[in-house]
Formats: C-alpha cells, sequence, structure tokens
C-alpha cells in the first residue's frame, strides 16, 4: 500500500532552517507517528538534521490540530512541523 | 447561566483593534452583563533594545485553536460573549498584539474566564514570536517560556 503525498509545512526557525515554508512529501511506511516523522525528516540532510536537532522541542498538528510525538499521524492532509509556540 | 448561546468572535490578521469599542460591544445594551474583563497584550521595547517584533503564525490553525480554548472557556464558565483578536506581522513597541474580552453576570467568572484563555492561548495557539532588534543586529526567535507552561498548568483539575 503506497501512501499519497502529504502537504507539510514548517513555521518559524524550523522553517528557517530548512529553508522551506512547504513541501508535498510520500511518507514510507515506517513512518506511523509524529515522532517517526520527525526522526525520518531529520536524516533528509543537513538543514533538516539543524532543524530537528534538539526533536523533543518540536510540535507536530495534524490538520492543525496539535498531537504528541507518540501519536499516530493517520490519515493526515496537512502536518506541520514547529518550535514551541510564543503568541499572546 | 447565560440563557442564549454565548456571541464569540475571534480575528486574527495584520489590523489593529479599537479596545473600547471591542469592549462596548460585548456588552451590547444587553443588561444581563454585569461585568466586562479585558487583557491587552502590548510589544514592549526590551529597554531600547528592541525595535519590533515579527508575529509569525499558521493561518486556521491560528483561529481553530483560539476557537477551541474559548469553548473550554465556555463551557467551564456563565459567559454572554467573548472577544479574542490576535495579530500578525511586524509589531512596534508600544503597539497592541492580543485582546481578551470576556463579559459576564458577575466578575469572577470574567476574570478566570479571561485569564485561562490568556494563558491557554500562550501555550497553544500557533503563534510564533522573532525579535528585530534596534541595533540592526540578527535577531532571534523568542524562547517559549516554563512559567507559561505552568500558568496554563495549575487549571488541570481546578473547577471553575
Amino acid at each position: 500500500m503506497s501512501r499519497e503525498p502529504v502537504l507539510i509545512r514548517y513555521f518559524a526557525w524550523v522553517r528557517e532552517r530548512i529553508g522551506l515554508s512547504e513541501e508535498r512529501l510520500a511518507l514510507p511506511e515506517t513512518v506511523v507517528t509524529a515522532g517517526d516523522l520527525v526522526r525520518w525528516l531529520s536524516g533528509r540532510g543537513d538543514a533538516y538534521a539543524f532543524a530537528f536537532e534538539t526533536p523533543d522541542t518540536i510540535r507536530v498538528a495534524v490538520d492543525q490540530l496539535h498531537i504528541e510525538q507518540d501519536e499516530a499521524l493517520g490519515d493526515a492532509r496537512e502536518i506541520a512541523l514547529f518550535p514551541p509556540m510564543t503568541g499572546g | 447561566m447565560a440563557a442564549t448561546e454565548p456571541r464569540i468572535i475571534v480575528r486574527v490578521g495584520p489590523d489593529d483593534f479599537d479596545v473600547g469599542a471591542e469592549i462596548d460591544a460585548l456588552q451590547a445594551g444587553d443588561p444581563a452583563v454585569g461585568a466586562v474583563t479585558s487583557f491587552v497584550g502590548y510589544c514592549r521595547d526590551e529597554g531600547g533594545r528592541l525595535a519590533a517584533l515579527e508575529l509569525e503564525y499558521y493561518p486556521g490553525m491560528a483561529e481553530a485553536e483560539i476557537g477551541r480554548v474559548v469553548n473550554e472557556a465556555v463551557a467551564r464558565w456563565p459567559l454572554y460573549a467573548i472577544t479574542v483578536v490576535h495579530r500578525g506581522g511586524r509589531i512596534k513597541p508600544g503597539e497592541r498584539i492580543v485582546l481578551v474580552a470576556v463579559s459576564s453576570s458577575h466578575r469572577d467568572a470574567a476574570f478566570a474566564a479571561c485569564d485561562y484563555v490568556m494563558d491557554f492561548l500562550k501555550t497553544r495557539a500557533p503563534f510564533w514570536k522573532k525579535e528585530h532588534p534596534a541595533d540592526r543586529s540578527e535577531g532571534g526567535w523568542v524562547e517559549a517560556k516554563a512559567h507559561d507552561d505552568a500558568r496554563a498548568e495549575r487549571w488541570k483539575g481546578e473547577k471553575g
């Protein structure tokens, strides 16, 4: 079963370090949880390794809902990765 | 308890807001309203060090996440209306960033709900601040504060 490409969005210093605000990627079957995605992305090159050098600080949202890194991505249409929020 | 569904307004974008008009609109001639509380957050100059803040946000999710926090507050306290406005883009010291305003019959619910919404807006709404220093050096991203997490944490298990 092959997966459809998913829209991956990056914000704040994750976006700056990778040099992209979004891209479409077909995720391998081995990427099940949000944490799997962070580890898989960090292997895509130096810029990604830099963006995800402290994986525990990365927050993940699936279809605009926060999820924990041990939670499954499911049939996400859009996944966002970003640092802890600093609004308000 | 408010008899009708609370009126909820959530706005995210570059535009400034009129604090007086927003607060007046919460009472809106409704004689049941006995209390309106509000919080206005401003950009500080950090002792002259800061020229501006760049507020980045996740369009769509920013409004949705604030909406989820507001719905929790509405379920927890008897409120008539809530307005949340959060600006994005470049904001200079002295300019407004955020408004949370709440109306209820009594001040206890209005104060608590306003406090609750601010605490979770800070820890859950997808906004990020980048500093533009006055000396034109390369600015850095503001780091999340443990203090903000601790403030949000104190609502757990506590009844409104």
